[in-house]
This record gives C-alpha cells, sequence and structure tokens, in this order.
C-alpha cells in the first residue's frame, strides 16, 4: 500500500516541530506560564465572556450568534490571532455547512473562509451575499478585496465603483487608487491619494492609518523614497500598533539597507510571524547574533503550519524565508510558485521573481512574468528582478 | 449597522485581507502521541497528549485570579478539571470495543506557541487492536479550526495523523503479526515461563524424583525396569498437564478468577506439601492424583502470567494453545533431561541420599520460604 505522500510529511516533522519538547513540573506555584491576550476583568474580555454564556445557552439565536462571531473577527483584525477564527466559526456552527444560510451569516463566512484563503467560496458567498442585497456596503468591500488579491482588476474596479454611494469619499477614491497603484499606475495612484487626503480628511484614525499606508506603498512602488518614509512616519504617528504597517515599514527599511533600523523597530514583536521574519531579516543582513534563535524559531512554526496542513496560508513567508535567510534558492522559487498560484498581489510576484532569478530559472517565474505584462504593473522592486530575468532567457 | 461600524466593517475589509497577517499567531493544537511499549502483546498503550493552556483556559477557564497569566498553582488547582475535560473528549476503539483511558498528573511543556499542559495517558484496550479507532472531540463546540495532530507508535511503524472537527473519527489499521507468527511467540514465552519458574521445575521434581525408586518396606528403593519409571513419569506429567490445562483456560477465558497472591501462595504450598511427602510418604503409587489436583493451581499461576503477557483479541484461543503447547514442551525438555540420568542413577548413594533425600529437603526449605513471603508479603529470596 502506498504511504500517502501527508502521512511522510507529517512523520517527517513532527519531530521538527517538538523538537524541544521535554516536559518538565514547575518548581513553583507561582511560576507564571502562559499570558493570555485578554485580561478577564478587561471590558472587552468581559463582554466576549457574556457573549459566549449568552449563546451556550440559546446556540441557535442567530442574533447572539453574529454578534459573537463578529466580535471574535475583530480580535483577529487586531490581534491577528487565528485562534479567534476557529472560535467565530464554532460560533455560527448551526449555519456553517447550510448551503442558504441568511445573507449575514453568508458574509460572516466570506470574511472567515477567505481568511483561510478559500478564496472561490468566500467569494460565491459574497456573490449571493449581494444578489439578495446589492447595496451591502461590506460585502463590496470584501468583493474588491478579494479580486485584488486574485489579480481580476476588472472586477475589484467594479466592486469599488459599487462602493462609491455606500462609502466616505476618502475610502471610495483610495479604493480605486489601490488598483490604479498595482496596475502600472503607481504615480498617478499616490498622487491621488494625496490629492483625497487633502479634500476629505479622514475621520478617525483608523481610516488615516489605512489610507496613508497605502499612500507609503504607492509612494514606495514608483521609488518615491523621501514620501514613502514621510507617509509610513505619519502613519506610525497614529500610534495604532499595527502588524502590516511594521511589517511594510519594515520591508521599506530593508530595502534601503538599513536593518538596524528594523532591529529596533520591531524589537519584543517575535510573537507576530510576520514581524519575526523581518526581524530574522535585518539580522542576516548585519549578521547578528540573534539570527540563529530566531530562524530556529520560525523554522519550528512553517513546521508545526505544515503538520496542520495549513502551509498554503504561509507560503509566501515561507518562500521568503528560505531565499533570504536560508538561502535555499531553488525551494524558494518553489514556494514562491505555489503561493502565486493563489494570491496574485506585488509581494507574491516580487518573492516569485526573486526567488527565481537566484535559481537561475526564469521557467519558474513564468505566471509572475505574465501577470507582470498583463496587470502593467511598474512597480521597480518588481520590474529590476523581472529584467534580470529576461536577461538570462 | 451605525455609520461608525460601517466604516469600520469596510476598513476591515478593504485594508486586512490584504494587509491581515494571515500568519499571526498560530491556530489551536493539540499534540497527541501513543504508542504501544515495546514487546507489548496486549491491550494496553501508553502516551500523551500536550493541550495549550490558553485552549484550556478559553473552555473552562484557569486564569482563578482574572490577572491574564496563568501561574503553575492555578493549573494544579484545576489538575483534575483538565483532564476530565480533555477525557471526556476522546475516545478509543479496539476493535470496536472502548478502551479504558486514564491520565497522570499533568506537566508542563513549551511549544512554539505558549505553554502546554502534558497529561501523561495510560490506555488499556480489551485486547491487542487490530483496528484502532480514535474519536476526537476536544474543542469542537468551541473552535471549529482546532486540531489534533495524533502521532500513533504501533505494531508495523508509525503513523501520524490530523484529527479535528473535519474528521473526528478516524480508524487506524494496525499490522497484524500472522496467526503462525503470533503461536510461535506465545509457545516460546510457554517454554521459557516453565524455565524460569523455579517454582513449577521445582513442584515436577518433586513429583518425578521419586519414579525412579519404588517405596517398598518403609523405605525407597531403587525401581527395577526404565519402563514401570517411565509409566510413573507418563501418569504424573499428563494428569499436571491435563490439570493446568483445565484452569489455565477457564482463567484465561474468563470463567474463573483468583486473587494472584493466593494463587501464588497456594503454588508453594503445593511444592512443599510435594518435596515433604518424598521425605515422609503418606502418598505413593497414586502421584498423578497429587499431579492433577496441584496442577489445578497451578494452572491458574500460569494463566497469570499469560494476562501479564497481553492477548490478542482476535487470536485468543491460539495464543492460549501456543502458551499452553509450550508449557508442555518445556516441561518435556526437562523430563527428557531428568529421566535418563535420574535411572542411570537411581541405585546410588548420590541420587537416593543426595539428590532425592537432600533434593527434596533443600526443596521443602525453599518452598516453605515462598509459602512465607507469598503469605505475608515480604521478599528474600531472589527468585
Amino acid at each position: 500500500m502506498p504511504v500517502p505522500f501527508r502521512t511522510v510529511l507529517l512523520l517527517a516533522l513532527l519531530p521538527l516541530a517538538t523538537a524541544w519538547a521535554a516536559p518538565f513540573v514547575p518548581s513553583s506555584d507561582a511560576e507564571v506560564l502562559e499570558t493570555l491576550p485578554l485580561r478577564i476583568d478587561s471590558p472587552g474580555a468581559r463582554e466576549l465572556r457574556e457573549l459566549r454564556k449568552a449563546l451556550a445557552a440559546e446556540p441557535q439565536n442567530l442574533d447572539l450568534a453574529l454578534p459573537l462571531a463578529q466580535r471574535y473577527f475583530d480580535e483577529v483584525a487586531a490581534e491577528g490571532d487565528p485562534r479567534y477564527i476557529g472560535y467565530a466559526q464554532a460560533a455560527l456552527a448551526p449555519w456553517w455547512n447550510l448551503s442558504e444560510p441568511p445573507v449575514p451569516v453568508r458574509v460572516m463566512r466570506a470574511k472567515l473562509l477567505q481568511f483561510n484563503h478559500r478564496f472561490a467560496e468566500a467569494k460565491a458567498d459574497l456573490d449571493a451575499a449581494l444578489r439578495a442585497q446589492p447595496d451591502h456596503a461590506e460585502a463590496w468591500a470584501w468583493r474588491a478585496a478579494i479580486s485584488l488579491v486574485q489579480a481580476d482588476y476588472a472586477q475589484a474596479r467594479v466592486a469599488c465603483q459599487r462602493l462609491q454611494p455606500l462609502a466616505t469619499p476618502l475610502m471610495a477614491r483610495a479604493c480605486l487608487a489601490q488598483i490604479d497603484a498595482t496596475t502600472g499606475q503607481s504615480a498617478a495612484a499616490a498622487q491621488a491619494l494625496q490629492r483625497a487626503l487633502r479634500e476629505h480628511p479622514p475621520t478617525d484614525a483608523a481610516e488615516s492609518l489605512w489610507v496613508l499606508t497605502r499612500l507609503a506603498e504607492a509612494e514606495q512602488a514608483r521609488g518615491a523614497h523621501a514620501a514613502a518614509e514621510t507617509a509610513f512616519r505619519q502613519a506610525l504617528a497614529l500610534g495604532r500598533s499595527d502588524g502590516y504597517l511594521l511589517a511594510a515599514y519594515a520591508d521599506f527599511l530593508l530595502d534601503r539597507g538599513r536593518a538596524a533600523e528594523v532591529l529596533t523597530l520591531l524589537k519584543g514583536r517575535e510573537r507576530s510571524d510576520l514581524l519575526l521574519l523581518r526581524l530574522a531579516l535585518a539580522a542576516k543582513a548585519l549578521n547578528d547574533p540573534a539570527l540563529a534563535a530566531w530562524q530556529q524559531e520560525l523554522s519550528a512554526r512553517f513546521a508545526v503550519a505544515r503538520l496542520r496542513g495549513d502551509d498554503a496560508l504561509h507560503l509566501k513567508e515561507e518562500a521568503r524565508f528560505t531565499l533570504q535567510v536560508l538561502g535555499q534558492a531553488a525551494q524558494a522559487a518553489d514556494l514562491a510558485q505555489r503561493n502565486f498560484a493563489t494570491q496574485r498581489e506585488p509581494a507574491d510576484a516580487r518573492i516569485l521573481l526573486e526567488a527565481a532569478l537566484a535559481a537561475r530559472n526564469p521557467g519558474a517565474a513564468q505566471a509572475a512574468l505574465q501577470w507582470l505584462a498583463e496587470s502593467g504593473n511598474d512597480h521597480l522592486a518588481l520590474t529590476t528582478p523581472a529584467q534580470a530575468l529576461k536577461g538570462l532567457k | 449597522m451605525g455609520c461608525a461600524g460601517l466604516r469600520g466593517a469596510l476598513l476591515a475589509a478593504l485594508c486586512c485581507l490584504v494587509s491581515m497577517p494571515s500568519l499571526g499567531h498560530k491556530p489551536s493544537d493539540s499534540y497527541l502521541s501513543l504508542a504501544q511499549p515495546l514487546g507489548e502483546r496486549g491491550g494496553r498503550l501508553s502516551g500523551q497528549w500536550d493541550i495549550a493552556l490558553r485552549d484550556l483556559d478559553f473552555a473552562i477557564g484557569l486564569d482563578a485570579d482574572g490577572d491574564g497569566r496563568i501561574t503553575w498553582g492555578e493549573v494544579r488547582a484545576r489538575q483534575a478539571d483538565i483532564s476530565a475535560y480533555a477525557l471526556a473528549r476522546l475516545k478509543i476503539k479496539a476493535d470496536g470495543i472502548d478502551c479504558r483511558i486514564e491520565a497522570g498528573a499533568p506537566m508542563i511543556d513549551r511549544h512554539t506557541d505558549g505553554a502546554y499542559s502534558v497529561l501523561p495517558l495510560q490506555v488499556q484496550c480489551a485486547g491487542a487492536p487490530t483496528q484502532l479507532t480514535l474519536d476526537y472531540r476536544l474543542f469542537a463546540d468551541i473552535d471549529s479550526l482546532h486540531r489534533g495532530l495524533l502521532r500513533l507508535q504501533a505494531q508495523g511503524g508509525t503513523r501520524a495523523a490530523v484529527l479535528g472537527p473535519q474528521a473526528a473519527t478516524q480508524s487506524f489499521e494496525l499490522a497484524r503479526p500472522s496467526r503462525w507468527a503470533q503461536f510461535i511467540d506465545y509457545g516460546r514465552e510457554g517454554v521459557w515461563h516453565i524455565w524460569i519458574g523455579f517454582d513449577h521445575i521445582l513442584f515436577l521434581l518433586s513429583l518425578l524424583l521419586p519414579a525412579v525408586l519404588v517405596w517398598q518396606g518403609k523405605r525407597w528403593r531403587a525401581a527395577d525396569t526404565f519402563k514401570s519409571a517411565f509409566v510413573d513419569v507418563l501418569k504424573i506429567v499428563t494428569a499436571f498437564t491435563v490439570a493446568h490445562s483445565i484452569t489455565l483456560s477457564l482463567a484465561t477465558l474468563g470463567f474463573v478468577a483468583l486473587p494472584s497472591r493466593w494463587v501464588e501462595a497456594a503454588i508453594a504450598a503445593s511444592v512443599l506439601l510435594a518435596a515433604l511427602n518424598n521425605l515422609f510418604p503418606r502418598i505413593h503409587g497414586r502421584r498423578w492424583m497429587v499431579a492433577f489436583g496441584f496442577g489445578l493451581i497451578h494452572g491458574f499461576g500460569f494463566a497469570n502470567v499469560l494476562a501479564d503477557l497481553g492477548l490478542p483479541a482476535h487470536a485468543l484461543a491460539l495464543a492460549l494453545l501456543g502458551f499452553n503447547l509450550g508449557v508442555e514442551a518445556g516441561q518435556l525438555a526437562i523430563v527428557a533431561v531428568f529421566l535418563p540420568l535420574a535411572f542411570a542413577l537411581r541405585r546410588t548413594a548420590l541420587y537416593q541420599r543426595g539428590v532425592f533425600a537432600g533434593g527434596s529437603a533443600l526443596i521443602a526449605a525453599v518452598s516453605s520460604l515462598w509459602l512465607s513471603e507469598r503469605l505475608f508479603d515480604f521478599k528474600v529470596l531472589p527468585f
């Protein structure tokens, strides 16, 4: 009987994932073993606890299940902690497998599914929700976001346009600018975002954070480093510790050869895999002794994800780790190729191009080169390795 | 939905899908390992189950003082609840029959995403499983993405699986040793047991020592013919065999159960009485009846050994037969060495005084010590 590949993988990886496993009995009752994300007596935790209790008493009550699922989803957004995705799904258990659930369940299900990169199912739910409620703003917003990840720019544009009467003017313009920035008009997109910020000042910090981050990326894409730096710093000054913003700024600093600043910026943020990866990249660039421990920790985390069968969620990060920390270009190109099959954002294309270039294997980057040609993307960080790859041919 | 709420939702969509650290922390996993101890033939498995303290806290609340930190004291205080919660959500079946799972005192281990409670597991199934079925429901009601990462080490190698709400019940075929290999295996154990089971050897010897002699005129004399000695031995060995086979089978098949300490004590007493009967003959000529009577007790002793070895549920009769035949083969080997030697030496003083009288006295001494040890539960003899 042939042994399934999955089993072989699991067996090979389990020792790695549990290599340091050595159970012990703590010496003192006072020893702190674990720090919880939410203190039991914090208002957020209390609210969650009350919702949970109410739903436990009436698990079929959608009016209780939906707010609880939303609360969990908010936690994911704030903490980046995927456990809450599972909690939210469990709260919706009575409706989760229905083929025609109520619209709010469909939208929530789509939000949870896309988190695990189940984009096709998420899109199907959103489309069904939008057929029932054509002015469902949140569904359009998610539809735009998923289309963007899947490089379906025509659909993304439609969704942004449908969103226009339903959202704030700043958001509507930023929605479209985001598409322009990806499809070869990064300069125009940066200018449009600047103008939108002037004409429609953000009404809260969350909106500011989002638009400034998009602006910083657009400026970076067109090579306006000083303007990008300014936007990043304005976003950071908002004081919201946003994992994505920190990762994006760290990447900017790494590109500019300012690795030492990354170590300072991300000090103590090792818990997030995204940020731990940037720390490892910075340590690699600086020959910092911390690299060994961070490298081992990242290897272990990727191994654990693969054990679960969740490795597809982390292919982009793993490809970058494999290329830039481990220096294994061929494996990195393979991982980046698999990643690009489901996610086609500029960062996904970039790692594929870089890995294929390092592996001197232009064929591996075929999908990214094609995407580059079709989208017209003009990011310098992409066009440079693409040119080099064409030179290899 | 209010205006601010809608804006928040839209921002979540527009920024977070693109920006969401999909690999923020780690989803919830537990690590379950189960292993058949080396050489295990029965239904015992040992294992370990690592469950994240964060998940346990979410399920049953560990942070008693609500300070957002879980201490060892807080875990220890909920030890029983943790075991009860976890064990209520894991079922293991061996060939369709529920196994008993017990958890030992928890320890702690650290994995990539924090501290885990480590539960040592002892699993007892009715017999050696050929198909092991796990029903895994841990956190199924509160976290749909929770997974149990299983590592199962059993006959035929190691395998791994991902358990969870998506596939709560999974079965694993364990390689079954061939019936012939099993038969030989239990037969070898039977031979081995009679050879290292000094009490059985000494009992047999006590009955065999006088076989080359005859009790005549209040004293032992050498037997005249090999045939008479042989017939005597044949009767004794057959009676012993028939008797212990009966009780071994009854006990193994579960019809009769006796406390092992009393069985062991009675076996010691049987050795003592057999040896004393050589020195101060009360019963002669009919020693096969003694062999039969006491053989019944020795059968219970064999049954305890067989139970300790563990029995395959699907091949109980085969194991029983193999073990029993092994015992007989071991016994016959002893007889085959003993009888010709004893017959040749039967007229000598060495045999009559030394081996027979001295040996019987020594056996009586040893067995009385055994008897005291087993009655009063202490240990002086090394065997």
